[in-house]
């Protein structure tokens, strides 16, 4: 089977800086890494063409920088890349990431039939867990977000069966192929990939399509201007006027210091102390 | 597998920092919310963001829509009722037996639907799994705008909404617009809003809807549910009180003072994200923009040091108690109560103390 795998280049968020004058990020020098919720949905696909055998093909959106990571993918075991790139995406949002992506994946349809495709839970950098919804929902695919674990694959009948996370428990589904899966994090351990797929990565030919090349006609639907929502003000959280009111603790013991708390927490919230008797049970 | 192209009507042109809605989507007004009701129960962030949902329709003096999906029963009913009765004017409801279980299709059927039928301006749904699962769905057919995880919502002069969330990993927060298209949509995560109060015997208006589909014409079924052992999450995310530990505990073993205070104040225990990644605490119990929004009476947190990331998982609480070593700890930016002190000896006093407290309260009764 063909699988296609959503993966996204993103800042390493951990190591952001805010310019603490002007509040504008500080990205220089700040490296980027593939969303590290796309991994789990990589490996798992991998995981499958090892199992039923096909072909995995990792896919991006970005600048023609992004290359890096599907190296990096292809290093790990995946066996093609694409990179779309053009000017004319700057700006997407999740609606028309999903436009993109979509069409891509639809023209690589065309050749090699996509039985599945999986998107990361969500991005650190976006964070809407909205684009692999979308880009089901184009693609009339089955949609299975938030999959804990892949049951069973049943090529020839074209069926699948996972256990999907809702909120207090685990929908076992089954469904047809084509569908889109989104895996949860922590549900498998990411591979580090052998010296033959590293020597494979580095010498792999990345195809760089274009909008066009990618089978879109309409450029209205991208980018900024497909994009129905607007950014419009980013700011820094304001600092809360007040700051802590500090229990005294200069030359005091412990066990002071826990009765000024007590005293403290019970003066500036008379039902506190109500709210924690019944809270503990009494 | 090729995008349709949208009606003239609906592909305004976009792009433009201007709010003009076009006259097809002038027509589109009222506040809608989604009551996620899931195995019979509803989801308490529904009422919260019924709770935003009033206080932006009042802004825009319009109505204020509950939409109820479920199958037809007490449940439904119930979930219609609370709806009222936590605010809503009017219910829109589609009981159908294909509704019993959440499924993608359905859900997404129904609701866009809905919302071409009766044309929202406001389209509100909790960020859970259930809502993202839908919420991008139904954004994605309607083609319009969808801002997920918001912490604030205002309506602007022109009557757009702003909705504000966390960005670049949560260092910034960022207002975004849906321009020209309808409705605005927005996920929001659970205690993120307030619990607004509920008017016992309140009642509104009810729209039935129905569904119009076959099973046979949807593909994905259920085959079992499983239900989890523990209800960490629901615990931990409604505690109303919550003691909470961070990386100056020094070493996993030390977690256990956190636990034991909790246990003396029937508390939820928690964590900053170290503690997850470093494997000290389950996933479940992370506080913060990327574990649970918590909103307690009294939050406790003990050598946490105050990151951005966690601070607006924790800002809904009424009073936080902060013990950290470091006087100039970002947490007492933002705490009530602040103890510059060795969390290793802080907590096992301020266990003893509350203990010997509650027990001195209790024998006075
Ligand atoms: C995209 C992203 C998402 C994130 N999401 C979350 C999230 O959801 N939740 C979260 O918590 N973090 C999150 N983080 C991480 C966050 O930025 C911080 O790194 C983290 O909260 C720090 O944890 P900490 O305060 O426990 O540890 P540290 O920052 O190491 O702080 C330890 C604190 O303990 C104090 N201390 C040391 N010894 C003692 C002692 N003996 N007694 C008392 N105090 C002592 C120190 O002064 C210090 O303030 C996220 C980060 C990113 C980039
Ligand atoms: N630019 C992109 N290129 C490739 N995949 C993407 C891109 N943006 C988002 N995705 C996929 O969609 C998932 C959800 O992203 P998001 O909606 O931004 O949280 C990611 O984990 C990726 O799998």
């Amino acid at each position: 089977m063909h699988i296609v795998v959503c993966i996204k280049q993103v800042p390493d968020s951990a190591q952001i800086r805010v310019h603490p004058v002007t509040n504008t990020i500080m990205r220089q020098g700040v490296p980027t890494i593939i969303n590290p919720y796309d991994l789990f949905s990589l490996e798992e696909a991998l995981r499958l063409r090892d199992k039923f055998g096909g072909k995995v093909t990792v896919l991006t959106m970005g600048p023609p920088m992004a290359d890096t990571s599907l190296r990096k993918a292809l290093s790990m075991g995946a066996d093609a890349a694409v990179l779309l790139s053009d000017r004319c995406f700057a700006g997407s949002d999740t609606l028309a990431t999903s436009y993109a992506l979509a069409s891509a994946i639809a023209k690589i349809t065309e050749t090699e039939p996509v039985g599945m495709v999986f998107c990361g839970k969500q991005t650190i950098d976006g964070d809407t867990a909205q684009v692999g919804p979308g880009i089901a929902k184009r693609l009339e695919l089955n949609q299975l977000t938030y999959v804990e674990r892949i049951d069973a694959v049943d090529e020839t009948a074209r069926k699948i069966t996972v256990e999907r996370r809702a909120e207090g428990g685990v929908q076992v589904l089954s469904t047809s192929l084509p569908c889109l899966i989104t895996m949860l994090e922590g549900t498998n351990v990411v591979r580090r990939g052998t010296m033959e797929d590293m020597l494979r990565a580095a010498r792999t030919e990345i195809p760089m399509w274009s909008a066009a090349k990618a089978g879109i006609t309409d450029t209205a639907l991208c980018g900024l201007k497909g994009s129905p929502t607007v950014v419009k003000k980013v700011f820094a959280p304001p600092p809360r006027k007040e700051k802590a009111k500090q229990i005294d603790v200069t030359g005091k013991t412990a066990d002071d210091i826990a009765a000024a708390t007590l005293n403290a927490l019970f003066a500036a919230d008379a039902r506190l102390e109500e709210t924690l008797f019944r809270q503990a049970g009494h | 597998m090729t995008e349709a192209k949208p009606a003239p009507a609906a592909a305004p042109a976009r792009g433009k920092m201007k709010v003009e809605l076009s006259d097809h989507f002038k027509t589109y007004k009222d506040v809608w919310v989604f009551i996620e009701l899931e195995r019979g129960q509803v989801h308490p962030v529904s009422w919260e963001l019924l709770g935003e949902g009033r206080k932006l329709a009042n802004k825009l003096g319009v109505e204020l829509a509950g939409v109820v999906m479920g199958a037809p029963g007490d449940s439904a009913d119930a979930a219609v009722a609370g709806a009222y009765e936590y605010g809503a004017d009017l219910v829109y409801t589609i009981q159908d037996p294909l509704l019993a279980d959440y499924r993608n299709e359905p859900f997404a059927r129904g609701m866009t639907d809905l919302v071409n039928t009766y044309k929202p301006e406001i389209l509100l749904l909790g960020a859970t799994t259930l809502g993202r699962d839908l919420a991008g769905t139904v954004a994605t057919t309607l083609k319009t705008g969808l801002t997920a995880d918001c912490t604030e919502m205002a309506i602007d002069d022109d009557r757009s909404m702003g909705a504000t969330r966390p960005t670049f990993g949560g260092s910034l927060l960022c207002t975004i617009y849906t321009l020209n298209v309808r409705p605005q949509m927005a996920t929001i995560r659970p205690r993120v809003m307030s619990m607004p109060d509920r008017e016992a015997g309140r009642t509104g208006r009810l729209v039935v809807h129905s569904l119009g589909m076959q099973e046979d014409s949807i593909v994905t079924k259920i085959l079992n549910y499983i239900p989890d052992a523990s209800k960490e999450d629901a615990h931990l995310a409604y505690a109303d009180v919550v003691v909470a530990g961070g990386m100056g505990l020094g070493k996993p073993e030390n977690f256990k003072l956190v636990k034991e205070l909790a246990s003396v104040l029937g508390a939820e225990y928690g964590g900053s994200r170290p503690l997850v990644q470093k494997g000290w605490i389950e996933s479940a119990r992370q506080i913060g923009q990327t574990g649970k929004t918590i909103r307690p009476r009294l939050y406790i947190a003990a050598g946490i040091s105050g990151a951005i990331q966690h601070r607006v998982g924790v800002e809904g609480a009424d009073m936080i108690l902060a013990i950290n070593t470091d006087p100039n700890a970002p947490i007492f930016d933002f705490a009530h109560q602040g103890i510059v002190g060795d969390a290793l000896t802080v907590l096992p006093a301020l266990t003893e103390t509350f203990r010997r407290h509650l027990a001195q309260k209790r024998a006075a009764e």
